[in-house]
């Protein structure tokens, strides 16, 4: 079993030790792992905020580099990326994006088949839900908009969370409400954003989780960026790091 | 009325603001969406009845032109009058000339969202003829003088106080602090409109193609009223509310029942097929029927964005949506408010005269999720974004856009190549650094950044990236 990291660019750039872990759990399950160098960004920021040509030309770039990587790669060959919102990128709005270019439509059917978000790969592709990790804590679970309407993962994350020993899994009210993150939208309306953001805060608050876990970074940096900023005292953590947590140390 | 230019940012703000709005916002979307829940969540086959709805919709736009004929037909031979209006003028001239005709110097109305897109009472008025809301959110609207924030409960941004004090003022009457009281007070106030008026003017959630009829769904009796105790009737209706067959009815009923207030079925629900026969007790004696266009066979000529013209205006969409949670729907800046406003708002009105509300939306589908008919609301959002950049390239004026346009290309040429994606990242790291807190994040970062973390921490770019790292944990072995 091979798998390609789609790494997505804000992990590369803000977040590496997500990448880490993801590649320690990986691993672990006896994955055999490998990085294309060459890629970059997926283009979704582009796409998102209506600038198709541009993102066209980023996108077209980033299936060439995982073309090329997966040429002549087994059936046991899957891309795996640590986002719900980028894997949608591939295996929805390249469709959308592509829908009158076929050759280009072919290589992204065939790239988006072969295209799992992490949780779903870990539960649908390797069949765990244990993946040995310990990690003492409550947690609540902030379900990432695109992961849970787009790519319809909704249990594989939970599931994952009650595999890990020491954990409580404890639902937030309003669990798959947005944080008002939205890419672009959290800077073209910061105000709406942030009154999103507000009562997202509330319900994890109310929780009394210790801890929350999501299965994409652009969530968590919005989250995690007004914890922090309120120096409210409740860990955010991206499920990889989890799963990849020996008693509360990632590995 | 009139509305020249959404401003969605400026008078989100506001609403953001307005402690009671937000109260009432949270109050009455909470409340809606848990009865939707609850009405859906009994139907065993829900989602079977959600994807029939959409494939009716879906084929009757496809042949509007076939079933408005047919709806013209239909309606003429029950004994009404139907007329065609390309956009708002049209309509409101054909409705003023038929009160003048009919020597109409008041009229009543029932709740109807198209005659707030024409805008209907100023064009009644200024002809000198009167009308009055008789829906009772309708009717506290306009004594206040404001425009509906909700497509099926106008007056939430309103709270009970609000009312008290403004049946007070506009009445002189003592404050009433019951809703009975007041309720009373309004229908006694109605009861006398509806005996005087000239004209009943209704709106209509359904036009029946095979027989003609109209449908009108309501939970006060004031359409049935308005409908059937003046002579004259004159219905406007959205020529996207057409649907092919009587039988499909039930369908759309329970759809937009369960869907709008979570009731199994509305109080009333009126079905007029032409005005009054012989043999009929009451009822008007002229009936008219307004197509309204209005913009609607511009959205129908657009195959991407067609699915806009599914809405059967329940408003599950609005109590579903976060952000229309947040900022109400005064927002929108225009009739139509929420997830739904977002998408026809621009449509109807020019994508122009609403270039931000595209973009009023995280995405999140949430949506998509409860609409009774399945509008892929974020695919589109997408579309429709795609074509406000693509006319802002027309008219390069607006500073915003170019700093946007110029930002993207940019970027676009950093994250074509690998070496300057690594470069940038590298300049990024550096460049940060000054802005760097304790914990490592930024606090605060100059505009546009700003907009991030005037109240929220920024992740602070990593020292070594994934990709440096991966040199390393290519060696290592699991």
């Amino acid at each position: 079993m091979k798998a390609y990291l789609f790494i997505t660019c804000l992990v590369d750039t803000f977040f590496p030790q997500v990448g880490e872990n993801m590649v320690t759990v990986l691993r672990r399950l006896g994955v055999d792992v490998e990085f294309p160098e060459d890629q970059t960004c997926c283009g979704q920021p582009a796409f998102n905020s209506g600038h198709r040509e541009d993102a066209r030309a980023v996108a077209e770039r980033f299936l060439s580099v995982f073309d090329k990587a997966l040429d002549g790669s087994g059936e046991d060959s899957y891309i795996v990326c640590p986002s719900g919102s980028c894997a949608t990128m591939l295996k929805v709005f390249y469709k959308e994006l592509f829908h009158n270019t076929p050759v280009l439509l072919d290589k992204a059917h065939n790239i988006s088949g072969r295209t799992y978000e992490f949780t779903e790969f870990l539960v649908k592709i390797l069949k765990k839900t244990d993946v040995g990790a310990r990690y003492k804590g409550v947690v609540t679970y902030h379900d990432s908009c695109h992961l849970l309407r787009e790519l319809g993962v909704r249990d594989e994350p939970r599931k994952l969370i009650e595999g890990v020993e020491g954990t409580e899994l404890r639902e937030m009210e309003m669990h798959d409400s947005c944080c008002g993150f939205g890419g672009t939208f959290s800077i073209k309306f910061p105000r709406v954003s942030v009154s999103m953001l507000d009562e997202k805060i509330e319900c994890i608050l109310n929780s009394g989780a210790d801890t929350v876990v999501s299965s994409d970074m652009g969530c968590l940096m919005n989250i995690g960026g007004a914890l922090s900023r309120r120096k409210i005292p409740v860990r955010v953590m991206h499920i990889a790091e989890l799963l990849a947590s020996r008693n509360n140390e990632s590995e | 009325m009139g509305f020249e230019k959404v401003r969605f940012e400026k008078d989100s703000a506001r609403a953001l603001e307005d402690k009671k709005l937000q109260h009432a916002l949270v109050n009455v979307t909470n409340r809606f969406r848990s009865a939707r829940n609850k009405a859906s969540g009994e139907v065993a086959d829900w989602e079977t009845l959600r994807a029939r709805g959409r494939d009716i919709k879906k084929e009757t736009i496809a042949n509007l032109d076939k079933y408005l004929c047919e709806l013209e037909e239909s309606v003429r031979r029950a004994g009404g009058h139907v007329h065609w209006a390309g956009d708002a003028d049209e309509a409101c001239r054909i409705i003023v000339d038929i009160a003048i005709r009919n020597d109409v110097k008041s009229a009543v109305k029932s709740k109807s969202m198209a005659t707030e897109e024409i805008e209907l009472n100023a064009n009644l008025e200024r002809a000198g003829i009167r009308a009055v809301e008789t829906d009772l959110g309708e009717y506290i609207i306009q004594l206040a003088g404001e425009h509906p924030s909700h497509i099926i409960a106008p007056a939430i941004h309103k709270t009970k106080d609000d009312i008290s004090k403004l049946f007070s003022e506009k009445f002189g009457i003592p404050y009433l602090s019951e809703p009975e009281e007041l309720t009373k007070v309004a229908r006694e106030k109605l009861r006398g409109e509806f005996l005087n008026a000239g004209m009943g003017i209704s709106g209509a959630n359904f036009g029946v193609a095979d027989t003609g009829t109209i449908v009108i769904v309501e939970n006060e009796g004031n359409a049935r009223l308005t409908t059937t105790v003046p002579p004259v009737h004159v219905a406007l209706m959205g020529i996207e509310k057409t649907i092919p067959r009587y039988e499909d009815l039930s369908l759309f009923l329970t759809l937009l029942a369960r869907s709008a207030t979570g009731q199994k079925s509305s109080t009333y629900v009126s079905f007029i097929t032409g005005p009054r026969r012989e043999t009929d007790i009451d009822g008007p004696e002229e009936f008219h029927l307004v197509l309204l266009d209005n913009g609607r066979s511009r959205i129908l000529a657009s195959e991407e964005t067609r699915e806009s013209l599914y809405c059967i205006r329940c408003g599950a969409c609005l109590n579903n949506c976060p952000v229309y949670r947040q900022v109400g729907g005064h927002s929108y800046g225009w009739v139509y408010s929420g997830p739904i406003g977002a998408i026809i708002n621009p449509q109807l009105m020019g994508i122009d005269s609403a270039p931000e509300l595209p973009f009023a939306s995280s995405l999140c589908g949430a949506c998509r999720d409860v609409c009774p008919v399945k509008i892929d609301f974020p695919r589109v959002l997408l579309e429709l974004r795609h074509k406000v950049v693509e006319s802002k390239k027309e008219n390069y004026g607006a500073g915003g856009a170019m700093i946007e346009k110029i930002s993207v290309r940019l970027w676009r040429y950093i994250v074509t190549s690998k070496n300057f994606y690594n470069l940038t990242s590298k300049i990024s790291y550096y460049l940060q650094l000054p802005w760097r807190s304790g914990n490592g994040s930024l606090r605060s970062l100059p505009f546009p950044f700003s907009k991030w973390t005037d109240e929220r921490d920024f992740p602070a770019i990593a020292k070594t990236s994934f990709r440096e790292r991966w040199k390393k944990i290519k060696q290592e072995t699991g």
